[in-house]
């Protein structure tokens, strides 16, 4: 019995556990973040332009729910930094010059803010410092507006606008080749011929103010300075990707909690049913004694409540200590000043509430039982089971079954219901095993498509302008450049009925041998001369099928609005963008053959050298490699996924062993009356092992496939839940992730067969003779 | 006595040679001397009766002799071989092999049939009987695929007798065979076991408190407090049928 209460309050605190470190690292982060929003007065509203003059501030002031506005200057600039040769860019943004923004404001880590004064000081974001070990007073080279200039460092600081911090177009943080830097506004501006004027505004809302009302009101007001689109907090990169992490908690500790909890009710009636039927004469003789329904009630409750108990004792503790750790890895990702660990009391009370609910559910019946089972009939012995000659003997192999294997299929059938959930628990903790291997799965597949099949370019470059087609041929010319094709990147806006969506225009060449554009088989698709191609998802989002007009709204230039045939939709898993013939969009923005930039194929060997000539190049605003990205990703990736896979193991392996040893157990206790009389016919202790361990196996082997049907299932849910604008999990699981998830749970069910085995070899054979069943 | 007993047997194979055997139960600081030097043979071919009130040690006897308990001291062997320092795999071994058990409670799996219980004893046995054979010795052809649910509790018995016999074992150690059952069921089972001994000269010995089961016996041994007080020999051997109680 030690070992059963031992093995369910495991589960129960698995439950409550994973129950509290979702929650919890969800509300602190989400508090956490609160506050700091609070505290350094993060906007409701970020609008980029090209640029305007200062008076415009007053009246982007006027607009209706508009609370506070301020005015920056943001620019994108390439790094030089010494012993790093792979190429950096970082977005340079303003501060006021008394020091004090009054929107994003910077929590200083280290050091002091720039001198506004001083164009060659700049505050840099934390991450950034951290990957390049930076600290106050150190210095790197950057190309600002063309020209080159040291800059030295004088503080380390943290953003609002910045706890996850993505160069736009990434498809991960990489805080090697990406960072923020601020400068005092009189020396940016300077450098940008920005004197008077600003081309970034944020600003906050009145609480009752109508977010579209006042983006289109915004809109409407920059238009004419070469606004990009407003967009609120939504929208805004960072603030989006904490939002989806939440998301993901938030199902999270919905999923995992409930397989727990369903295998805990699970192992309490069986455990429970279990304990009253053997005990049923003690039952009665406390009722004959006086005892009533309640004491005997209580009797019973006793022993749940104290596996409850323990359960949520060690399942808070290891919450929080779990939450804490979930928590520290996502704040390497999520820059705030300090994490605010939150635990509220409504989380321990649902634990409580939800652990006493499912014992309930559990053990209600069996309680019940015993409490109304009249004295006199507990006094007669347990009429005895019935047992029938299966279905799978009667078909035709029975024939073949040794008198051992019949009692294991007996025995099987004998308690269908029991069998069934013992399987499905089993399953459960192999489909927890699954849903961990299939992130890593489906990322790795994600990877393999996005840049192995699609985007085959190994070096993209971007022009700070648009820049004449002609340049393709100066980047062709490099030494280490095997080909070179244009893009044209313009921002837009899609509208399909109702529905609208802000995002971009990739123009590419139609016969692209780089950038390729997938059908839903993988397959390349070749784009038409006219008409758009969508991602899939957008599509989705739009309603658009192949073959609907799409209106579409340039946001740059001189903001052509057209009507567009949706020619194809296309397989992406990252980011949602429209694909159009770079001519057919050269046409519609009325541009001659500009281009945004050029996807490269580099020989290596040249690639160090190329990234120094782009630095240099002043109409070069920016390089990727692609393969420090997918690098940087992996890397990024790791330590989360190894953490979750620790986690799901551990889960997977409390499950799988709470569940065979408890049968295990319950077999052993309900058959070893049979286990004897066997041993004392002459079988071996290993004959004998092979009935109850068998039993134990056969149910091991039928849950295994059941549990990766379960996992596929729940890896499809997961992958569903979590699709967004951002990205989309395929639902791809490897052999390797089944094959693991069935090894973790056959060792997790040897473990709990060795501990058995201990037992059936001990066996009293004399003391069985002496009692009738 | 034990003079004329020898002259008996003297000829005969020895089965079990029990030597100054002592069973010592310690439970915690107190100590039940189950045994205290009892000494005995058992010879091929004859039927010998335990007798002795609750608690003489008949049971801890038989399930030494059976392999399933290990003397204190003393020494037990079986046709020759000492079965007082057998391994757990040999005793295992040897009651596979060479001994067939019967006891009060039948001790049947409750999930087999008539036939498979006596199946589970003939698959692994080297030398067994067709499972049928042994069921029709004890008189029940017409019960094969019933579950011991399904039996009463003489039928059962003689499940378990079939079970035994269907070895081919050397020995038949049955203890209180027909304590749980009525006297007219009893006889039935006795009467089974009669039948084997006669037909197949299998060496039994049968554990009772119950004196008057004892005129079936070719050799009527006495215990009391853990020695064996006496040993009778019936010159006039009764059928079970004959016995009442
Ligand atoms: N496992 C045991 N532990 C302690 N004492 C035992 C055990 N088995 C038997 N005894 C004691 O040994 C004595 C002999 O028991 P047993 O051989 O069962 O007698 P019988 O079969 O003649 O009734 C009794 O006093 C009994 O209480
Ligand atoms: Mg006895």
């Amino acid at each position: 019995m030690k070992g059963q209460v031992f093995a369910i309050t495991l589960v129960v605190m698995s439950g409550v556990a994973t129950f509290i470190m979702f929650i919890s690292t969800m509300d602190s982060l989400n508090l956490t973040r609160n506050t700091f929003y609070r505290d350094y007065g993060f906007a409701d509203v970020f609008v980029n332009l090209k640029r305007a003059p200062e008076s415009l501030k007053e009246k982007l002031k006027n607009v209706p729910g508009v609370n506070q506005v301020e005015t920056r200057v943001s620019a994108y600039v390439k790094l030089d930094i010494g012993g790093f040769n792979e190429p950096v860019t970082a977005r340079i943004l303003s501060i006021p010059d008394d020091g004090k923004p009054l929107l994003n404001r910077l929590y200083i880590r280290k050091g002091r803010l720039a001198d506004p004064a001083k164009d060659n000081e700049v505050v840099i974001n934390e991450n950034f410092a951290m990957a390049h070990g930076f600290g106050p007073g150190d210095q790197f080279a950057a190309v600002i507006n063309g020209k080159w200039k040291k800059l030295t460092i004088t503080g380390i600081a943290l953003s609002p606008e910045f706890v996850l911090l993505m160069r736009p177009d990434a498809i991960s943080p990489d805080f090697k080749r990406f960072g923020i830097l601020w400068m005092g506004r009189k020396a940016l501006s300077k450098s940008y011929n920005m004197d008077g004027a600003f081309n970034d505004v944020v600003l906050t809302l009145y609480p009752d103010a109508k977010l579209s009302d006042v983006l289109a009101e915004l809109d409407n007001i920059v238009e004419r300075y070469g606004g990009f689109g407003a967009y609120g907090r939504k929208d805004q990169i960072s603030h989006r990707m904490l939002n989806e992490e939440f998301r993901q908690l938030q199902k999270s500790s919905k999923i995992f909690p409930t397989i727990f909890i369903c295998v805990a009710a699970f192992l309490l009636n069986v455990v429970m049913s279990r304990t009253i039927n053997t005990q049923r004469e003690q039952i009665a003789a406390l009722k004959a004694f006086g005892y009533n329904n309640t004491d005997v009630g209580i009797h019973y409750a006793k022993l749940v409540i104290l596996i409850l108990f323990a359960g949520l004792v060690l399942g808070i503790a290891g919450g929080i200590w779990f939450g804490k750790m979930l928590g520290a890895i996502y704040m390497e990702v999520y820059r705030f000043p300090y994490l605010i660990y939150i635990l509220h009391n409504w989380v321990i009370i649902a634990a409580i509430l939800i652990s006493i609910a499912s014992a309930l559910a559990g053990t209600l019946h069996s309680l019940w039982r015993a409490a109304r089972q009249q004295p006199a009939e507990a006094m007669r012995p347990e009429p005895p089971a019935r047992y029938r000659v299966t279905l799978i003997e009667k078909i035709g192999i029975g024939r073949w079954l040794t008198q051992p294997s019949r009692i294991i299929l007996r025995n099987i059938e004998r308690k269908p219901v029991r069998t069934f959930l013992s399987i499905l628990g089993i399953a459960a903790a192999c489909a927890t095993m699954i849903s961990s291997g299939f992130f890593k799965d489906s990322v790795a597949y994600m990877i393999n498509v996005q840049f192995i099949l699609s985007q085959k370019e190994d070096m993209t470059v971007s022009f700070a302008e648009p820049t004449s087609r002609r340049a393709i041929y100066e980047l062709k010319g490099l030494e280490g450049v095997n080909s070179a094709e244009p893009f044209r990147t313009v921002p837009a806006r899609f509208r399909f009925g109702h529905r609208s969506y802000k995002t971009a225009i990739n123009g590419i060449e139609p016969d692209s041998r780089l950038h390729l554009l997938l059908d839903n088989d993988f397959k390349p698709l070749s784009l038409p001369p006219s008409g758009i191609v969508l991602t899939d998802y957008l599509g989705k989002m739009l309603g658009v099928k192949a073959g609907d007009m799409l209106t579409v709204e340039v946001l740059e230039g001189s903001k052509p609005v057209r009507e567009i045939l949706v020619s194809a939709l296309v397989k992406q898993y990252l980011g949602v963008t429209g694909y159009m013939d770079i001519k057919a969009l050269n046409r519609i923005m009325g541009e001659g053959s500009a281009i945004s930039g050029a996807y490269l194929a580099t020989d290596s060997m040249f690639r160090e050298k190329l990234y120094q000539r782009f630095v240099k190049m002043a109409r070069v605003s920016g390089t990727v490699v692609r393969g420090d990205e997918i690098r940087n990703f992996n890397e990024i990736q790791a330590r989360a996924m190894l953490f979750f896979t620790f986690i799901a193991t551990l889960m997977a392996c409390f499950i799988s062993f709470g569940v065979v040893y408890n049968s295990a157990r319950i077999a052993l206790s309900e058959r070893s009356r049979e286990l004897s009389s066997l041993r004392v016919l002459g079988y071996t202790r290993g004959e004998i092992s092979y009935i109850l361990l068998g039993e134990l196996g056969l149910l091991t082997l039928i849950a295994i496939p059941f549990g990766f049907i379960i996992g596929y299932w729940l890896c499809g849910y997961i992958a569903q839940a979590l699709a967004s604008d951002l990205f989309r999990v395929p639902l791809i699981i490897e052999l390797k992730t089944y094959s693991l998830s069935a090894a973790v749970i056959f060792v997790s069910a040897a473990v709990s067969s060795l501990i058995v085995r201990h037992k059936l070899d001990h066996l009293d054979l004399v003391e069985v003779l002496k009692t009738r069943e | 006595m034990i003079d004329k007993e020898e002259e008996t047997h003297n000829t005969r194979d020895v089965v079990f040679q029990v030597r100054d055997l002592t069973k010592i139960y310690k439970m915690g600081e107190v100590e039940v001397h189950a045994l205290r030097g009892a000494d005995l043979e058992l010879y091929s071919g004859e039927i010998v009766v335990f007798l002795g009130p609750s608690g003489s040690g008949k049971s801890t006897l038989l399930n030494i002799l059976g392999g399933l308990d290990t003397a204190t001291s003393g020494s037990v062997s079986y046709r020759g071989k000492d079965l007082t320092n057998a391994s757990e795999q040999e005793l295992t071994e040897y009651r596979r092999y060479h001994v067939g058990f019967v006891f009060q409670f039948y001790n049947l799996i409750p999930s087999l049939t008539a036939r498979e219980n006596v199946e589970v004893v003939t698959e692994i046995a080297e030398n067994p009987m067709v499972p049928e054979d042994a069921l029709a010795i004890v008189g029940l052809t017409e019960r094969l695929d019933h579950f011991p649910a399904q039996l009463s509790g003489g039928e059962q018995q003689r499940v378990a007798i079939a079970r035994a016999i269907s070895k081919n074992p050397e020995v038949l150690l049955c203890d209180e065979p027909t304590g749980a059952l009525d006297s007219k069921t009893g006889i039935v089972v006795l009467e089974a076991l009669e039948r084997i001994n006669r037909e197949l000269g299998t060496a039994t010995a049968i554990i009772t408190h119950n004196a008057d089961i004892a005129g079936m016996a070719d050799r009527v041994i006495y215990l009391s407090n853990g020695i064996i007080s006496e040993v009778k020999t019936n010159t006039v051997k009764k059928a079970p049928g004959e016995l009442k109680w």
